[in-house]
């Protein structure tokens, strides 16, 4: 739970969230499929807030998949970063808030996206570089889709963080089982042979998420996988 | 004489020790030069092996996370590969650093065309935001390095460092910002960039033109083009050490209020699919001092 100047938001407050932008508190599976995920890192698990937005020693969230960002800022706006009333706004000219994140205008975005595939390696130098100044505590987090690691440049970050050990490093894979071409168990598989912490959870069972995306990894990268309805169903 | 390169890590271990914001991301290309500077900054310089795209993206982490990246390898790869990353990981991202590239042009002829990239200039003035400097001798890719690291440069400032096996004889005083006046003439003005100043010095040895040095072209120095025309005439060559005409709209917009006319001289659009050495790639391109002259004189009518 989270107290706002104006009101204090739960889980239960999303879908009202997201129809502001959507105009319709009903959505499929595809507009929520990270938002458990998203909810449960902001509401337990990263130490940020939007008194600390701009703390170096915060926890870094990278939302690396930018499509279909209404869970993103509904989970913003209910933990406090960005104003309620921005939502309504969603996509127009004036809003701060289009159909992929741009870090300059959307207060407690850590980067913007929309072409996929930039995330992850965004978060391994930002990984490197807190290590480069002795913040050693700070966690970097990065949301990707599981089509988006068709993307090979995940695959260069993917490759180097293991081997380097970057232990601060944390990918969260949302598998909605969108990608054309994949073999299952494919994912957690790829990260494991390049020396990362793998866990594969429901991507809808809060204590689930909770308990993968604390589990410890010491010395290593961690990936949790987080499987949603597929996306075709 | 060393190379521009030679110069790159004694630069930067310096530029690492006086700063602890500065950091070197390499991919393999470089790092044997780097073994001493990597024992004593660990943390800051990083190679990620043959990765580009990584090499880009987490140059601009580190940028997010507070520290001034300077990111080094082939021209090829690290601004036409990587194209995207820099378009959108330091520029979308609104976030500074330094590029820092080898073998642009010609520096390796028998390597072939997979590793030149005359276009690079060109390319990085699709983007907004990018300084570029064309140093002409290593003791100023020695001085537009420090200029484009800092101390003095802010969180968001972007700079394109070109260093080349070719160069001049000797170091002119250049600055980071400013066109320097080498001769003074009536008949036109050339500008000459970078590492190809020797060859139209010669060029043009005799005429009664104006030549301007030009190490930092982006931003491009159009008040020191306009001073330069206003006492004769207003027709101008460039002559540029990567792809011709890069320069020629940045000329066009300097005299926009002036009837003019603008050659641009440089590197060839068409792949000779030709190796060989350095002086018969400028020869081919018809950058040297003879080539330089028929052409400027030509234009000039000087």
């Amino acid at each position: 739970m989270t107290t706002t100047t104006e009101h204090t938001f739960t889980y239960t407050d999303l879908p009202r969230l997201m129809g502001l932008m959507t105009g319709d508190e009903k959505h499929g599976p595809a507009a929520t499929s990270t938002l458990d995920a998203l909810w449960v890192l902001y509401d337990r698990v990263l130490r940020v807030t939007p008194a600390r937005a701009d703390d170096p020693g915060r926890d870094r969230f990278l939302l690396s998949k930018g499509h279909g960002p209404m869970a993103y800022y509904a989970v913003l706006a209910a933990k406090g970063f960005l104003p309620v009333d921005w939502l309504e706004g969603f996509g127009a000219y004036d809003s701060p808030l289009g159909h992929h994140p741009d870090r300059v205008l959307v207060p407690g975005a850590e980067i913007g996206s929309g072409s996929l595939g930039h995330g992850l390696p965004l978060a391994v130098g930002t990984a490197l570089g807190l290590r480069a100044q002795g913040l050693t505590d700070p966690r970097v987090w990065v949301l990707v889709g599981d089509a988006e690691l068709d993307e090979g440049s995940n695959h260069e970050a993917i490759a180097f963080a293991g081997p380097a050990g970057l232990e601060r490093l944390h990918t969260l894979v949302i598998d909605n089982a969108s990608a054309s071409y994949a073999r299952p168990g494919g994912i957690a598989a790829r990260f494991e042979a390049a020396g990362w912490s793998a866990l594969t959870v429901d991507g809808r069972d809060h204590e689930a998420l909770y308990e993968a995306f604390t589990a410890p990894h010491p010395g290593r990268p961690h990936v949790v996988v987080a499987r949603v309805e597929p996306k075709s169903a | 004489m060393d190379t521009m390169r030679d110069r790159f890590a004694p630069v930067m271990a310096r530029l690492l020790d006086e700063d602890p914001r500065v950091a070197v991301v390499l991919a393999e290309i470089g790092k044997d030069s780097f073994q001493e500077v990597m024992r004593a900054h660990p943390d800051r310089v990083i190679n990620v092996g043959i990765r580009e795209q990584l090499l880009v993206g987490a140059g601009a982490g580190l940028a997010l996370a507070g520290l001034r990246p300077v990111v080094h390898t082939f021209a090829s790869f690290l601004v036409e590969r990587p194209f995207e990353q820099i378009k959108l990981d330091f520029g979308h991202q609104d976030m500074g650093g330094v590029l820092v590239s080898a073998a642009a042009s010609f520096d390796w002829p028998e390597g072939g065309f997979t590793h030149m990239a005359p276009g690079d200039v060109a390319l990085l003035d699709t983007l907004d935001g990018w300084s570029v400097h064309v140093p002409g001798h290593p003791d100023e890719a020695e001085t537009l390095l420090r200029h484009a690291v800092g101390p003095g440069t802010g969180a968001s400032d972007k700079a394109y460092v070109r260093l080349s096996v070719q160069a001049n004889a000797a170091p002119m005083p250049v600055d980071g910002e400013r066109f320097l006046t080498v001769r003074e003439g009536r008949r036109g003005v050339v500008v000459a960039v970078g590492p190809l100043l020797d060859q139209v010095l010669a060029a043009t040895e005799g005429l009664d033109v104006t030549v301007l040095y030009a190490t930092t072209v982006r931003p491009f120095d159009a008040a020191a083009l306009r001073r330069a025309t206003s006492a004769g005439v207003a027709d101008v060559v460039i002559v540029e050490p990567y792809l011709a005409g890069t320069s020629t709209a940045a000329a066009n917009d300097a005299l926009v209020d002036v009837p003019h006319r603008v050659l641009g001289l440089g590197v060839g659009r068409r792949e000779l699919r030709r190796y060989g050495r350095v002086e018969e790639h400028v020869r081919a391109h018809g950058l040297d001092a003879g080539s330089l002259r028929e052409r400027i004189a030509g234009f000039l009518g000087a």
